[in-house]
Parts: C-alpha cells; sequence; structure tokens
C-alpha cells in the first residue's frame, strides 16, 4: 500500500473522481495552471484541460456561487477558497443558497457541491491565514463538514462528499499538508460522512476530537501509555451533523471524557460535543467534561511564541490528559 | 536533655503498619543511634527499627503485640545535649519527610468523599459500600475504575464486599429504604380499582422481604434430582399411612427429611450472619414456608433432623392446620435456622426465593414432573424435580453450596422401598 502525504491524498481522490465522473470540475484561485498554493490541484489542469480546471478571480462570492449555480445544474463542482479565512464573502452562497436550496424547493433542486478550503494554524501564516472557521457553518441544517485526520481519511472522505448530493464543506488542515503522511490504498473506496471513528482503544480517559488534533491526541496517547495511561481517542471526521451515538458511546466507555479543539474555545464544536455528553450520559461520568481548546481571542498571532502559546500541541494534549486520567 | 519520640518507620513501599514482635530494648536502656530497638513484623517484611538517636529509653508506649501506622509513637528517647547538633539535622530530615508526604497525594484524603455519578450509580447497582473502596483518584477520589474492580473482585466470589460493617446498623438501613419506598408509592387509585391498606402480615411481610433482598447479597443454584424410586416408596404407603395415621404422607416431609440429613453434614449452610462473624446453628430448626389466602407464614419444625419422615409429615401438618385456622403461636415461628420452601406445590418448576432473614439460604422444592430423562443412552420416563437453593453470598461460596446440593440429591436418588423408612 502507498505511503501518501495528507495532500497527496486530497490531489489523488479530485484526480480519481475527475476520472470516474465527468461532471467533476475544479473551480478556485491558482488551482490551474499554478496547481494551487498548497499544489493540491498540482497536475490536473494539465490532465483535464482549462475546462474542468477553472481558475477564477479573486471573488469567493463568485466561486461559490457558480459552484452552486452549476451543482444545481447537474455538475459536481469542487471549489476550492485558498484559505478557509477567506470563505467569509462566500457565507450567504453558502448558506442561504447551498445549504437551502433543497429544503425549500421541496425537494426539487440538490446541490451537490464541495468546497474545500485549508484551515488552521501552526504555519505561520499570521491571522489571515490560519483560523478554524468551522463553527461559524455548525448549525446550518443542510450542510456537512467534514474535516479528516489522516491521509486514508482524507481520500475516503473527499470521494465521499464530492459523490454526496448536498453540499459538503470539506477543511483540510493546511500544517497536516505535509507533516502527516500514512498508508492510502490504490483503489476506490469511500468512508461513510456522519460517522466518526475510534482512532485508538483505550480504557481510562476519552479524547473526542477532529482534524490535526487528532494526531497530536495519538501521540500524546502513546507518552501516556508508558505511564499506564490508556487512552480512548474518537476522531469525529464529519463535525456536522455529528456522530452523536459514536460520542455517547466513546463517553460511557471511560466516564472521563477530554474534548480538544484548535479553534477558539467559546462556542465551538465541542461545546456541542458536551452538551450530547452531558443530555446522554450523567450516570455514566467520572469526572467534569473536560475541554482543551485555543483561547477566546481572534487567531493567530504571527510572533512564533505567540502562536505556541495560541495553538495546541502534543505537550498541551498530554498534560490535559494526564490530568484527567488523574483527577 | 531532650526528649525526642521514635515512630514507626515505613519500612517498604505500600506498607502502611507493623506489627511489634519483640522489643530488643527496655526503659533506662543506653542506646546509640541505628541501634536496633524493636523486631518488627509487617505484611511484607520482618525487619528491626533502628534507633534514630544516641540516648536513654524513657518510656515505651507501644507493646509487643500492637499494631501500629507508620508514622506512630513507639517510645520516647531522652537524648543528651551534645547529640542535639546530629538530632536536628535528623530532625529536619524528618520534617522534609513529613511535608512531603503532606504534599503527596496519594495521602490526601480531601476527595475521598465525592462522589461522580457513575461511582454512585455503580455502587447503588451493586450494593457497594463506598466506605470501603480505596480512592486511587486525585486526593484520594473514588474513581469509576476503583468501583469497577471492586465489582469484578465480587464477581468471582473472593470479595463479599457487600456491607459488612452496617449489619448493627440493619434496622436502621431497613427502615431508611423502606421509608421512601412508601413515600414514592404516590399514586392515586382509578375509579373501580380496589385499594388494600398494607397493614398486619402484610406489612410484616413486605418489610422482611425488603430487609432481605436489600440487606443479603442473594444468588442462586439449581440441580435437576430422579426422585422416580422415591414416587414409587410414596404411591406404595400412602393410602395405608393416611388410613392408619389420619393425615397424608407427603412429597414434602421425604424432602425435609433429607434437607436436615444434609444441613448436618454441610453446616455452614445452617448458620446466621452476625455482622462480624458468622454463627452456626448446632440445632436444625427448618422453616417451611405455608401460605393462606394473602398471607404467608414461616412455621419451623423443631430439631428436623432427629425426626422421622412420619415426624416430620406430621409436624408439617400441625403447623399447616394451625396456620390455617390461625393458631399458630410466637414459638411456632421461632428459631428457624434454615428453611424449605414447597413451591413445587403450586407447579413451579424453577423459582428464586428470598432468603429468610437472618438465614444463611433457603431451598425452593419444585414440582415434580415425569420427563423423558437419558439413562444408558435410552430414553426413560422419570420423576424428575428441580431443587433451588438461594444462599447468602457473604455467608456461603458456591462450592460448599454445590457440595450441600449434590448430597441432598444423593440422599432422595437413594430413597426407595428397601432403604428408607417411614418410621
Amino acid at each position: 500500500m502507498p505511503v501518501m502525504s495528507y495532500i497527496q491524498a486530497v490531489t489523488t481522490a479530485l484526480k480519481e473522481e475527475m476520472q470516474r465522473d465527468e461532471n467533476v470540475f475544479i473551480l478556485g484561485e491558482d488551482v490551474g495552471k499554478k496547481g494551487g498554493v498548497f499544489r493540491a490541484t498540482d497536475g490536473l489542469y494539465d490532465e483535464f484541460g482549462d475546462a474542468r480546471v477553472l481558475d477564477t478571480p479573486l471573488a469567493e462570492s463568485a466561486i461559490a456561487g457558480v459552484g452552486i449555480g452549476a451543482a444545481m445544474y447537474g455538475k459536481r463542482p469542487v471549489a476550492e477558497m485558498q484559505f478557509a479565512d477567506f470563505i467569509m464573502p462566500a457565507v450567504n452562497q453558502i448558506i442561504s443558497e447551498a445549504a437551502r436550496i433543497r429544503y425549500r424547493s421541496n425537494n426539487d433542486w440538490t446541490c451537490p457541491i464541495t468546497i474545500r478550503a485549508p484551515y488552521g494554524g501552526g504555519v505561520h501564516g499570521a491571522l489571515y491565514h490560519s483560523q478554524s472557521v468551522e463553527a461559524v457553518f455548525a448549525n446550518q441544517p443542510g450542510l456537512k463538514i467534514v474535516m479528516p485526520s489522516t491521509p486514508y481519511d482524507v481520500k475516503g472522505l473527499l470521494k465521499a462528499a464530492i459523490r454526496d448530493n448536498d453540499p459538503v464543506l470539506f477543511f483540510e488542515h493546511k500544517r497536516a499538508y505535509r507533516l502527516l503522511k500514512g498508508d492510502v490504498p490504490e483503489e476506490d473506496y469511500v468512508l461513510p460522512i456522519g460517522k466518526a471513528d475510534v482512532k485508538r482503544e483505550g480504557t481510562d480517559i476519552t479524547v473526542i476530537t477532529y482534524g490535526l488534533c487528532v494526531n497530536f491526541a495519538l501521540q500524546a496517547a502513546e507518552k501516556l501509555a508508558e505511564e499506564g495511561i490508556d487512552a480512548h481517542i474518537l476522531d469525529l471526521r464529519t463535525i456536522y451533523p455529528l456522530d452523536q451515538e459514536a460520542i455517547i458511546e466513546a463517553a460511557k466507555k471511560t466516564g472521563k471524557v477530554l474534548l480538544v479543539t484548535e479553534d477558539n474555545k467559546e462556542g465551538s464544536i465541542i461545546g456541542e460535543v458536551a452538551a450530547i455528553i452531558s443530555e446522554h450520559c450523567l450516570f455514566d461520568l467520572d469526572a467534569p467534561i473536560q475541554r482543551l481548546a485555543g483561547p477566546d481571542i481572534p487567531a493567530m498571532p504571527y510572533a512564533p511564541t505567540m502562536e505556541k502559546f495560541f495553538m495546541i500541541n502534543p505537550d498541551k494534549v498530554e498534560k490535559a490528559m494526564r490530568d484527567l486520567a488523574e483527577f | 536533655m531532650a526528649m525526642e519520640k521514635i515512630n514507626m518507620p515505613q519500612l517498604g513501599e505500600s506498607v502502611t503498619e507493623g506489627t511489634i514482635s519483640t522489643w530488643l530494648v527496655k526503659v533506662g536502656d543506653q542506646v546509640n543511634k541505628y541501634d536496633p530497638i524493636a523486631e518488627v513484623m509487617t505484611d511484607k517484611v520482618n525487619a528491626e527499627v533502628p534507633s534514630s538517636y544516641s540516648g536513654v529509653i524513657q518510656e515505651i508506649v507501644a507493646q509487643e503485640g500492637d499494631t501500629l501506622e507508620v508514622g506512630a509513637l513507639m517510645c520516647y528517647v531522652e537524648v543528651a545535649d551534645s547529640t542535639n547538633t546530629q538530632d536536628s539535622s535528623h530532625s529536619s530530615s524528618d520534617k522534609v519527610n513529613e511535608t512531603h508526604e503532606s504534599v503527596d497525594p496519594a495521602q490526601e484524603q480531601s476527595m475521598k468523599k465525592r462522589y461522580s455519578p457513575a461511582v454512585l450509580r455503580l455502587s447503588q447497582e451493586h450494593d457497594i459500600n463506598l466506605e470501603h473502596v480505596e480512592g486511587s483518584g486525585r486526593g484520594g477520589r473514588i474513581t469509576r475504575k476503583d468501583v469497577e474492580k471492586v465489582i469484578a473482585a465480587g464477581e468471582r466470589g473472593h470479595n463479599a464486599f457487600s456491607q459488612s460493617e452496617k449489619a448493627p446498623e440493619t434496622n436502621k438501613t431497613a427502615a431508611k429504604q423502606t421509608a421512601p419506598q412508601h413515600e414514592r408509592v404516590q399514586q392515586e387509585a382509578q375509579a373501580g380499582d380496589i385499594e388494600i391498606p398494607v397493614k398486619g402480615v402484610r406489612k410484616m411481610i413486605a418489610d422482611n422481604m425488603v430487609q432481605s433482598k436489600t440487606e443479603i447479597p442473594h444468588a442462586w443454584m439449581t440441580v435437576e434430582v430422579d426422585v422416580t424410586d422415591l414416587a414409587k416408596l410414596r404411591n406404595k404407603v400412602k393410602d395405608d399411612f393416611k388410613q392408619n395415621e389420619g393425615y397424608s404422607l407427603t412429597y414434602f416431609a421425604f424432602f425435609v427429611k433429607a434437607v436436615a440429613q444434609a444441613l448436618k453434614e454441610y453446616p455452614a449452610l445452617n448458620s446466621t450472619w452476625a455482622g462480624d462473624r458468622i454463627i452456626q446453628k448446632k440445632d436444625i430448626h427448618l422453616s417451611i414456608a405455608v401460605a393462606k389466602d394473602d398471607e404467608l407464614f414461616v412455621p419451623v419444625i423443631k430439631h428436623a433432623d432427629e425426626k422421622t419422615i412420619k415426624g416430620i409429615a406430621r409436624s408439617i401438618h400441625d403447623l399447616a392446620l394451625k396456620a390455617r385456622t390461625g393458631k399458630l403461636t410466637a414459638d411456632d415461628m421461632q428459631g428457624g435456622t434454615f428453611t424449605v420452601n414447597n413451591t413445587g406445590s403450586f407447579g413451579s418448576i424453577s423459582s428464586m426465593g428470598v432468603i429468610n432473614h437472618p438465614q444463611a439460604a433457603i431451598l425452593q422444592v419444585e414440582s415434580i414432573v415425569k420427563r423423558p430423562v437419558i439413562i444408558n443412552d435410552m430414553f426413560a420416563a422419570r420423576d424428575m424435580v428441580n431443587l433451588s437453593l438461594s444462599l447468602d453470598h457473604r455467608i456461603l461460596d458456591g462450592l460448599v453450596c454445590g457440595r450441600f446440593l449434590a448430597r441432598v440429591k444423593q440422599i432422595l436418588e437413594g430413597m426407595n422401598d428397601e432403604t428408607t423408612s417411614i418410621y
């Protein structure tokens, strides 16, 4: 099985889907000739031509709007926001149009668009190239939000997103692009959207997280295993709608739950996860539900020391996990 | 001159106490620092306790045979001033140890009684007294895992963790537990429903059952007995018996006889839980359950082991008659050490009895049923009966109960017209 980086898995999934279905096309800033600022669409312009890999103006609202229209017309667009931070001008299109059209048209119209966007910090990108924006979209029924944590999940979930008949936001952690490598099968496979995944079985504490933080939690768990602390790690994979069943099961397993996100703490996805657990698991809880998240300040400082202060890292996760295990 | 204390030292990790086996010094003895002053026995090691000072033994506080916690005072030593410098260095290191201990989270117990919802739920579901559970969490907190460990240990049968020291306050607990239940029954009767006030015998039955079920950790066991020969025997003699004696010879008399005989051989089942000890009763007084309308009486066949089958049949007949005519006396009901319950008379073939507090077990004699049974690879029509035992798992374990039931089975299967005399 070939070992791939996280971004190679993105490219592979795009390429295979474009080969499989001629309705799939890509649009975004610098995605064509340049192959994307992160090289996510590298080689696709050469293979599929300018009719299927479209360089757009610097107008996110237009990228989303054109994509939504094409999707409603029967195409399968994959729109790229160069950085998740730039998605804001497209919010009206995404929430008011893409997310609503199936409901608004009483099922006559659908909008099978996938919108990819790199998010997250740790790359010295400063404020407008580091933010986590998922919480903005995470109470909009009609939308699905996928945030994969491994190259394997990237390929399976991006294919699932493209084939999904409703709009899917696909957030890729930009630091993970070249940091994370893993086995990715050559064959065609999809992973179910809306299902969380147990990344590590354990009995002492439960860590529920998503995206790059899954990797941090796994690193911390390996260290803590040497101290006899056995962590159970659940990767949400899809953060809207949440896989309630898996969350409840994971929380009940140990009764000690740590939730981790890189996003600002208040109003983040993990607050909703905590609510699900407190609704369903009171009599299985052995400790207060703990949250480890970014501080409630506008993300993300440029100074390396301050960026380090803001970012979640394996040490911070390890400390929080140990603290909870000892409770 | 200064008076110094010598305390029980920490003799190895996780050792919390030591027993003084021998004092090696007596009052007035001169000791040097590091001289052995006493031999101490712990559950891990036997060791000599060295003197922390040079001086004269002034007073021996702990006696031989005493078990002291680590840090408890053993004796006083009078120390000459010249050695003070040494002492101060030593005592300061002592102090360091002390402060270290007080900081050590394992020693701190501030969270010992802060129970999480999971811990409370598990302890209630499994009837675990949290006072007896070691907490491994921060500040001595009992974690869910700690409780799960206790449950696992209990299920393996090593650890009857149920509320051993609660026995003295049994009545209080029982009262406490019944009271809220009565309060909770705030249900309104609908038109046409019949309301029956709970009082008298019904109330007593209710209270006793609650006490039995809440206090006694029940476990169950059933054996199947082939009573074909016994049935032949009884059928052969029952008509003559009725004619001669004036009352019936029931199967139940044979079962009571067999149980009384087996109890003699397995006195563990003929015992009572008394909180800090188990009392094995010498006399075998068998309680039998007699139902009358909506009332349940448990009169006692005294000295059942000394009676013949006829004697037992007579006792059963008399007690049942008294129960039905309301003539049972307090004396008739007292002193039972084990209960045999004739559930078979209702046609039951399997049941789980509630132990008659404070006895250790109850045996349900189920209905005798003719069934095909394989004997020597051939089907045979045999009279089969199930005997279901409920046991107090604080007192009894599966092994002894299994042997007891096997013995009852053996006795019953051996009863036939050649071996068994009714008189």
